[in-house]
């Protein structure tokens, strides 16, 4: 197993899927000749030529539309947003039609499509470019949404959505592309989607963290054990929907406290609904309402020290595994 | 002007919550920083309170005879003209100590729900009782409850506002007296065969019998679990020859006006001058670093009723064997009579732990973290030593070294002990 970067898992996985299936192409803004603008799709066009490594214009709702059609033609498109807040230009694209064409036409288009780029707050990159949208995306029904948080969550659960015969949504991470990790070279190492992974056992308190969030938690659950003897186990969900909930809720009824943690606002968030699929199904197993941690109710900073408050810090989650502990 | 929120001290490492015993001021009283506010039992001793600001006892916000966690605020200092509403209405609701809801029976007035004689005026503040007829219960403290026969109603809660956890839950039931005995006979009424071969004088009552657990003793399970599971001990033992130091004891205490030097004393300042010359076991893990001490504050254990104290005499490194012993002494009386002082209580950066006085060779303690090790010390025994070729009687102790090994490894608090060995067998060293 090699150590590799989440940026080298996304461009292994991207190239092995392109390998084994020739319908598979990637589409978006400076995929080709620049290699992504984060760098992810290094190497495609040299390899798999113009006709499937295709650099378009500044036109997100066109290109989305390209990769439907494509689709319902019966090839496999990879659409990149350069980052996630970018796709809101082709909503109408992804809700409207990716999400509902399996369903409106009796089954006769499938929609084997992944959209995928980075989105969630990274460093200083202000209002418009760092919006955690998952949540969103996860409203609308026909989608599947996957939030990678190690490479080899990165690759494995890629590889997957390429496979998948329904459009999905993957959001990596700017800050997440550098992080390096243990990743299986086998060309058929696949992570399914709605599979859940504990990350760290713990025995007082679940926490519930993918992505950046992921990083942070487990900070605040090291500190926690060395400074309160309290055992903090870590629940990745990797896919937030279709979501696992039953490792979820199996973790709850083994700690009986949880802890919600997303970098996005809370209202309507990601912490809402997993706090009440919890509620609705391991009430009696709850020894502590479940608490969620999310970023502050206003538009992104661009000044470092305000950014840093708007989005949850490792004292914040500290202090709310302790009121959940009642220390 | 200052308004001064009082609330609940940490006053130990393992402290979570401390009963608040009675308050020695009321409501209105004028306060000096340094007044004696309450008195606070917890896990390990009953503790008295000072105001650290000064002006009116406002709002006594505790109930005495509850359980209040580490932080929680307990009562306002402020002037007369002082606003204090925004610190009172931010004070979680706490539920008096005895549950209001329940009827109560006529055989138990006891237990009636207003609380004794001196009764803060705060207790009766909105804040502080919950509406008639409704508990705060966890739903896994309500299942578990049920499924343990236990009347929630007689619970005291000690989550967020009085909430009854599943730890409160688990005090009840770990305090619940045993199961009544007549089962294991009607057992045997059913059974004629096998009790006709019973034993002719039958056992009766249960078969085993659970002891509450007090504070002190819940305190010591969870300190030493926090210790042993995470710490990683070793331990190193050696033998030390004693004659000298025995003797130099003796003529110390035939000193006029000296005071009494136990032996412990006497390993107390050799650990403390030999710690001077090994920062490295002075010190603690705190994660990314270690953290060297520069004073030697030394626990002694000391055995109390049911459990151990670990008082701290501090500075050992500075003062002489004769202060050790006078200051030992008080210490370990008022550890005995539970009158420590809070800062008595935790710093220390390494312990001693004797059983000398009992027939025990050597044995292994362990730490009490944050420090970074412990010694134990066995009894001085006479017996069959090699001396220059020739068999003699000699007066040796065993001792050992528990270690974490995070912060040490073994060759170091080999060092350690070797050069505490030769304080010992060499002890004039320690008067200077």
């Amino acid at each position: 197993m090699a150590v590799i970067t989440y940026r080298e898992a996304l461009n292994h996985a991207l190239r092995e899927e392109m390998e084994r299936d020739d319908r598979v192409f990637l589409v978006g803004e400076e995929v080709g000749v620049y290699g992504g603008a984060y760098k992810v799709s290094q190497g495609l066009l040299e390899k798999f030529g113009e006709r499937r490594v295709v650099d378009t214009p500044i036109c997100e709702s066109g290109f989305t539309g390209v990769g439907i059609g494509s689709a319902m033609v019966g090839l496999r498109p990879i659409v990149e947003m350069m980052t996630f807040n970018f796709a809101l230009v082709a909503l109408d694209q992804i809700v409207n039609h990716a999400a509902k064409l399996f369903y409106m036409s009796g089954g006769q288009f499938p929609i084997p499509l992944v959209i995928r780029g980075p989105g969630g707050p990274a460093h200083q990159l202000a209002a418009q470019h760092s919006q955690s949208m998952e949540s969103y995306f996860c409203h609308v029904p026909g989608l599947k949404v996957v939030r990678p948080t190690a490479p080899r969550d990165a690759k494995g659960l890629l590889k997957s959505s390429i496979r998948d015969d329904n459009p999905v949504i993957f959001i990596e991470s700017e800050t997440l592309y550098g992080v390096k990790g243990e990743v299986p070279d086998d060309a058929d190492f696949l992570i399914p989607l709605g599979v859940a992974e504990v990350k760290r056992e713990g025995r007082d308190v679940t926490a519930v963290a993918y992505s950046g969030m992921y990083y942070r938690v487990l900070e605040a659950a090291e500190e926690v054990e060395k400074t309160d003897g309290i055992s903090v186990e870590i629940v990745d969900p990797r896919t937030l929907r279709p979501m696992d909930t039953e490792t979820i809720l199996a973790s709850v009824r083994k700690t009986h406290r949880v802890l919600v943690a997303e970098s996005g606002a809370g209202f309507a968030g990601m912490g809402s609904e997993i706090a009440s699929f919890i509620t609705e199904s391991a009430f009696d197993d709850l020894d502590a309402p479940v608490t969620r941690i999310f970023g502050a109710n206003a538009p992104m900073p661009y000044a470092r020290n305000l950014e840093r408050l708007k989005t949850p810090s490792k004292e914040r989650i500290i202090d709310a595994i302790r009121k959940l502990c009642s220390v | 002007m200052a308004v001064t929120k009082v609330v609940m001290p940490k006053l130990s490492e393992a402290m979570e919550t401390g009963k608040l015993l009675r308050w020695l001021k009321q409501e209105g009283d004028r306060i000096s920083g340094g007044d004696i506010i309450a008195e606070i039992e917890t896990d390990k001793a009953d503790i008295e309170l000072e105001a650290f600001g000064s002006g009116v006892l406002r709002k006594l916000l505790a109930t005495p005879g509850t359980a209040v966690p580490v932080g929680e605020l307990i009562a306002v200092i402020a002037e007369p003209g002082d606003d204090i509403s925004a610190v009172v209405g931010g004070a979680p609701a706490r539920p008096v100590a005895a549950p209001a809801p329940t009827p109560v029976p006529a055989a138990a007035p006891a237990a009636a729900p207003v609380p004794s004689a001196p009764a803060p005026a705060g207790v009766t503040s909105a804040a502080m009782v919950l509406p008639p007829g409704r508990l705060r219960v966890s739903p896994l403290a309500r299942k578990l409850a049920q499924r343990a026969s236990i009347d929630l109603a007689r619970v005291t809660g000690t989550g967020p506002g009085g909430r009854i956890i599943q730890r409160d839950i688990e005090a009840s039931v770990a305090a619940r007296p045993p199961a009544a005995a007549g089962r294991p006979a009607a057992v045997a009424a059913t059974m004629p065969a096998v009790a006709a071969m019973a034993p002719a004088v039958a056992r009766t009552g249960p078969d085993t019998e659970d002891v509450p657990l007090s504070p002190i003793r819940a305190a010591i399970a969870r300190q030493m679990t926090q210790s042993k599971a995470p710490v990683p001990h070793f331990y190193i033992t050696t033998e030390i020859a004693m004659e000298r130091a025995a003797a130099l004891r003796e003529e110390l205490q035939a000193l006029p006006g000296a005071p009494k030097v136990t032996f412990t004393d006497v390993v107390v300042r050799a650990c403390a001058v030999t710690l001077q010359k090994h920062p490295g076991v002075n010190a603690s893990f705190t994660g990314d670093a270690i953290r060297r001490h520069r004073a030697a504050h030394i626990g002694i254990a000391v055995a109390v009723e049911d459990g151990l104290i670990t008082p701290v005499l501090r500075d050992c490194d500075r003062k002489s064997l004769f202060q050790i012993a006078a200051e030992s002494r008080d210490l370990v009386e008022r550890t005995r009579a539970r009158k420590l002082r809070q800062q008595e209580l935790s710093g220390a950066t390494f312990s001693v732990s004797n059983l000398g006085m009992f027939p025990v060779d050597e044995f292994s303690a362990i730490i009490n973290p944050p420090e970074g090790a412990i010694l134990a010390v066995g009894a001085i025994v006479d017996k069959p030593v090699v001396v220059d070729g020739q068999l003699a009687v000699g007066k040796r102790m065993r001792v050992t070294l528990s270690a974490d090994h995070r912060v040490m490894d073994g060759a170091m608090g080999a060092r350690f002990l070797a050069d505490l060995k030769a304080a010992l067998e060499a002890p004039l060293a320690l008067l200077v």
